[in-house]
């Protein structure tokens, strides 16, 4: 996710460099009067949220602390689960312990693959390049730590979403936090708890869908298109409406009009952007193969002498801290939704499955872009977000601003669809099934898509970025209380595995046993 | 869903077309002139790769179980030209890739040849798109017969 340009006092300034159109597209009287009814209720909600403390000259939100404290606390508990099993989660993915029997059903792939095109967006390419223009190229190392700590979250919060998933007759399958909240919680003694938890969460989650997963990336995706089609003089420039509207059609058709065609094409192009992206990057690093070294050496040193940044090593942990926690969603929840479809006996190994997905986009995507913005030398131009990103790749490939461009958008249009699908269903799980229910919150959505482009929003995205991580208060403290539950899991899981009752499946030996 | 039979059987791919209901014809007089069996083959094409949005993973499930009724009623009559003429027949409906399964069912069940349709495309369309008559002739462990 991407929502590291609503933070305290610095934020403000921040935004106003990388995104100048905001300021000035619209001064309509209309977005300043609904900017001043919803200010005071926002800035509230926000400020409570980010609550930051000041630690060595920097703003630090105890939201990431809280974040990297429980990835922290699941990483000891599970003993290093990330590490121990990171072999046996790419097992899974290829599909080595899949049964051919169940060819058909959603793959360890499939659930991994659509939970990633909801978490990859713009947090990996604009929000890296915030945290080491303010944290130096040493925020990079602290942020491939909190990536790797993130996994055991991930492992942590999936595997309850499938335990603890709805099956219902028809065949359909849903889970996510609000069920292991009400039911696990339930198990464990503490239904009222467990109810309350869950509601919270679904209300945050509404939130942060129609906010961060929505209006934030129609408002970033446009701000995107300007910049490449002329800037000021763009022929869209001020027309942010028009883009909402268009996309908002777009989506619409998909989510409402179920026109999968659509929905097929970006999931066939989002990938190949992402693997445009990685590919590009790579180009970049080993045809600057020679300064690699320097690069890590500048990452290492960075990391703990913090030199040339403000704030110097707390600086350098802070900003890497906050782009991990930003970026993977580890400990929100949200990725539990998109999991919990796979068809698997066992819980667990959708949490291992899930713990690769910090690690590709953390530890690979977004280092990636910290190693080349590091590289390309373009560090010290005094650029920051989308357009220091744009200016190091620009430094290999002068058209790749262009692709940058594209693959925002696409993004942003991936990471909307998937998070119309998290606030759906914890709309659902609120407000109950039903047709009519489900139109009236995808029309809501549409609209919000239209608002969040043509608007400078800035109080309205501040509340609803922080309700996307308001989503973790109750999540996580779920997770502190299921954690056993996990544990148990992966006994039961390796001592079948010891038993040899699950057993990879030898595709070539079945075939061979017969002949 | 099948037990393999003693008698070593004909494969045949079934997709529903009118070029397959002409191999069903063609695979029921060689059966019957060689008294051998007949084995039915449907397969759903599937990749664990391919990409789902969360809404299709969560419905996929319901999918599926329609996509498999679907095809036993697709393949309904095909099976009742074996019945009425007293051939030995199993089938099996199967999610994959159509080639590689076919040449893996028709090695486990040990078939002496596979017999397909042709979808009757162009040449070219042939070339641009796969074809599963063409694969199999490359890959396949026995002979194969395409009916025109």
């Amino acid at each position: 996710m991407s929502c590291q340009y609503k933070l305290p006092a610095w934020a403000a300034g921040i935004t106003a460099t990388i995104f100048p159109f905001t300021a000035m597209a619209q001064e309509g009287s209309l977005d300043q009067r609904i900017n001043e009814t919803v200010a005071p209720i926002s800035n509230v909600i926000a400020g409570a949220i980010f609550y930051s403390v000041p630690i060595a000259g920097n703003d630090f939100p105890l939201i990431v602390g809280w974040l990297v404290i429980a990835a922290a606390i699941f990483t000891l508990y599970f003993g290093f689960v990330q590490f121990r099993k990171f072999g046996h989660a790419i097992a899974l993915v290829k599909g080595d312990y899949s049964h051919p029997d169940d060819a058909g059903e959603v793959s360890h792939f499939q659930a991994l693959a659509t939970a990633l095109s909801g978490t990859v967006g713009l947090g990996n390419i604009a929000g890296v390049a915030v945290a080491v223009s303010i944290g130096g190229p040493g925020a990079t190392f602290w942020m491939i730590l909190a990536g790797l700590m993130g996994m055991a979250s991930k492992f942590t919060e999936c595997t309850l979403g499938v335990k603890y998933r709805n099956e219902y007759p028809d065949g359909r399958v849903s889970g996510g936090p609000m069920y292991y909240l009400s039911k696990g919680l339930a198990e464990k003694g503490k239904p009222g708890l467990g109810k309350a938890l869950a509601i919270l969460f679904s209300i945050c989650c509404i939130g942060g869908a129609v906010g961060g997963g929505n209006m934030f990336q129609a408002n970033q995706a446009f701000q995107q298109v300007v910049n490449v089609t002329g800037g000021e003089n763009s022929f869209l420039a001020g027309s942010g409406w028009l883009f909402g509207l268009i996309m908002a059609v777009i989506v619409g058709s998909v989510i409402i009009g179920g026109i999968k065609s659509i929905a097929k094409v970006t999931e066939k192009i989002v990938p190949f952007m992402a693997v445009i992206y990685v590919t590009a990057g790579l180009v970049i690093i080993i045809s600057n193969i020679g300064m690699v070294g320097q690069a890590f050496s500048d990452i290492f040193v960075g990391a703990f002498t913090g030199a040339g940044v403000a704030g110097g090593v707390v600086g350098a942990l802070i900003q890497g801290f906050k782009r991990a926690a930003f970026s993977n969603e580890a400990g929100i929840g949200s990725a539990a939704i998109a999991h919990s479809a796979v068809r698997t006996k066992e819980p667990v190994t959708e949490g291992y499955v899930a713990l690769l997905e910090p690690f590709i986009d953390t530890v690979v995507i977004c280092t990636m872009t910290a190693l080349v913005i590091t590289i390309s030398g373009e560090l010290n131009s005094g650029l920051t977000g989308v357009e220091l990103t744009s200016a190091a790749f620009a430094s290999a490939f002068t058209w790749f601003p262009l692709v940058l461009a594209l693959a925002v958008v696409l993004f942003a249009f991936s990471t909307m669809l998937s998070w119309s699908y998290y606030g759906l269903k914890a709309w659902t799980y609120l407000v109950g099934e039903g047709k009519g229910k489900e139109i009236i919150f995808k029309l809501f959505f549409c609209l919000c898509v239209i608002v969040g482009a043509s608007m400078s929003l800035g109080p309205v995205i501040d509340f609803s970025d922080s309700m996307i991580f308001a989503m973790a208060i109750p999540n996580v403290i779920g997770l502190y209380l299921l954690m056993s539950v996990v544990r148990g899991e992966v006994n039961q899981y390796w001592a079948k595995i010891e038993r040899g009752e699950i057993r990879k499946v030898d595709k070539s030996a079945t075939a061979e046993a017969e002949t | 869903m099948s037990q393999t039979p003693s008698v070593k059987p004909i494969l045949i791919g079934y997709d529903g077309t009118e070029a397959a209901d002409r191999a069903v014809q063609f695979t029921a007089n060689r059966a019957a002139a060689e008294g051998c069996p007949v084995h039915v083959i449907y397969v759903l094409e599937w990749s664990p790769y391919s990409f789902l949005s969360a809404q299709e993973l969560e419905e996929r499930h319901q999918r599926r179980t329609e996509e498999l009724s679907r095809a036993e009623a697709t393949l309904a009559p095909a099976l009742r030209v074996f019945i009425d003429r007293k051939i030995p027949m199993t089938y099996e409906v199967r999610y994959g890739h159509s080639g590689e399964l076919i040449c893996q069912i028709a090695k486990e069940k040990k078939a002496t040849q596979i017999v397909l349709g042709r979808k009757g495309g162009t040449a070219l369309g042939a070339r641009l798109l796969g074809s599963l008559a063409l694969t199999l002739v490359q890959a396949s462990p026995v002979p194969v017969t395409v009916v025109p």
